[in-house]
């Protein structure tokens, strides 16, 4: 699995400086400058220029229309940068791994129990929480579009919507998961979860080996996105050492 | 519809980016083109089937081109045109028609949490009989619909068997094209990798797919 750079990005500058004119983005097939700028190496774009504008004038025909307010969007993209993300998801995996009272209520109706601790709402109204063991290992996908649990995993990264773990998830578990770093025994069974529905999957990874000094705090700094999906195990850091 | 979007099963596309610690959004505009979708839908002019639909409608060779939001801003643009939220014109000129009347935005930003907490659910508590139960062997149906479809083309025709039952939700096959909610049960079927890839699939594993009553049969 090939690796690509971090771009950092100042949101705030972005409302400043009026929208330029630019073209619509209905219906208009891109020139060639736009393939140009595509990143097929990283295989994530370097931002096409014009985008940046077209995306800003919309906005502004779009206040100046009062279809939208710009207080609304600045909430909305708050939430998901600060607020909704895998910690959530973290937390729920920890408490299910101290407590088998909760992880009981967890697996038999996952909405209830992602409730208890005020995780809920859009994109995982319907949650399903599937259980790694020794036998059996979860992977979670979705073929058609980019469908993830939001409430407790905040918006998905860009490899879970691309077209390489789409298609290759649900006919090459084995081989995804090698690219991830994960070799798994033969006598390992997959299961892979298309997200199909409006069902979304969290997955419950195994608690490592020597995390019992731990507690809920701790062993919830150790979970990771790329666990509650399926493609990594949780690891603890070093023997002993502390999360 | 048998779009590029129906991506389950297919060579080619590469090996999977990685990005380590990635950020939420890449650029401020992908941050701004993902919340002016999510605050357009708040006019209800469309539902999230229409909206998933509106993206596989882009052409093949743009859709794999474009990156994520672009798909989006491109879905947004198509949706208000089609429902009279803006006009084309004013998409292209990014101004107001003359004398056109100001609207007041649906969703405030006092809003936002109680809304996202409570999302849009999409079961429905109403009576539907289970066509199928837990345990029992089904068939995929082999169906190519031209419209929006929640059964991916690697399924059909394939057997599995239902694993559990989830309960009744809208039909996203027809609620896309507004012709209705058609509440029934979706399933999760479980697939063998054998059933759907041939004999170099690994022989315990499963792809597990939810699919609604009508897009199964008794088998």
């Amino acid at each position: 699995m090939s690796k690509s750079k971090k771009t950092s990005v100042g949101r705030r500058k972005f409302l400043a400086g009026a929208a330029a004119g630019a073209a619509a983005l209905v219906s208009k097939p891109q020139s060639g400058k736009a393939e140009e700028t595509q990143d097929h190496e990283h295989g994530h774009q370097v931002i096409p220029s014009d985008l940046t504008l077209r995306v800003k004038a919309i906005e502004s025909l779009l206040v100046e229309k009062g279809l939208v307010d710009p207080a609304t969007l600045d909430a909305l993209i708050d939430t998901y940068e600060h607020k909704i993300g895998p910690r959530n998801g973290a937390r729920v995996v920890a408490r299910a791994w101290v407590d088998r009272a909760y992880k009981r209520r967890l697996l038999a109706d996952g909405n209830a129990a992602i409730r208890e601790l005020g995780y809920g709402g859009a994109q995982g109204e319907h949650m399903v929480v599937v259980e790694n063991g020794p036998k059996v290992h979860n992977l979670v996908v979705c073929t058609l579009c980019s469908c993830y649990p939001w409430p407790v995993l905040g918006l998905p990264p860009v490899w879970y919507k691309s077209a390489p773990y789409r298609s290759r998830a649900v006919i090459d578990p084995r081989g995804v998961l090698r690219e991830f770093g994960l070799e798994l025994p033969e006598n390992v069974e997959i299961h892979v979860w298309d997200s199909t529905a409006e069902v979304r999957y969290l997955v419950l990874p195994e608690r490592p080996a020597g995390t019992e000094k731990l507690n809920e705090e701790e062993l919830a700094a150790l979970v990771t996105r790329d666990a509650m999906v399926g493609v990594a195990k949780v690891t603890m850091p070093q023997a002993g050492g502390k999360a | 519809m048998n779009g590029v979007h129906d991506m389950g099963g297919m060579h080619g596309m590469g090996p999977i980016v990685y990005e380590k610690d990635e950020p939420v959004f890449h650029a401020p505009w992908e941050a701004r083109a993902y919340a002016l979708n999510r605050a357009m839908g708040a006019w209800g002019k469309w539902n999230i089937d229409a909206s998933r639909h509106q993206i596989e409608l882009i052409p093949p060779a743009e859709y794999l081109r474009m990156s994520y939001y672009e798909k989006w801003m491109t879905r947004l643009a198509e949706l208000m045109v089609k429902h009279g939220l803006v006009t084309r014109a004013e998409l292209e000129s990014g101004k107001p028609a003359p004398g056109s009347s100001k609207a007041t935005p649906p969703l405030t930003a006092e809003m936002v949490g109680q809304t996202l907490g409570r999302g849009v659910p999409t079961g429905r508590d109403v009576p539907a009989a289970p066509r199928f139960k837990p345990g029992q062997r089904v068939r995929a149906r082999n169906i190519h619909p031209a419209g929006h479809t929640r059964l991916p083309r690697y399924a059909r025709g394939k057997l599995g068997t239902v694993a559990r039952d989830h309960g009744v939700f809208v039909f996203p096959d027809t609620n896309a094209h507004f012709l209705g909610e058609k509440p029934q049960h979706v399933y999760s079927v479980r697939f063998a990798a054998l059933e759907l890839w041939g004999e170099k699939a690994g022989r315990r594993d499963a792809v597990y797919v939810d699919l609604w009553d009508d897009h199964l049969e008794p088998a």
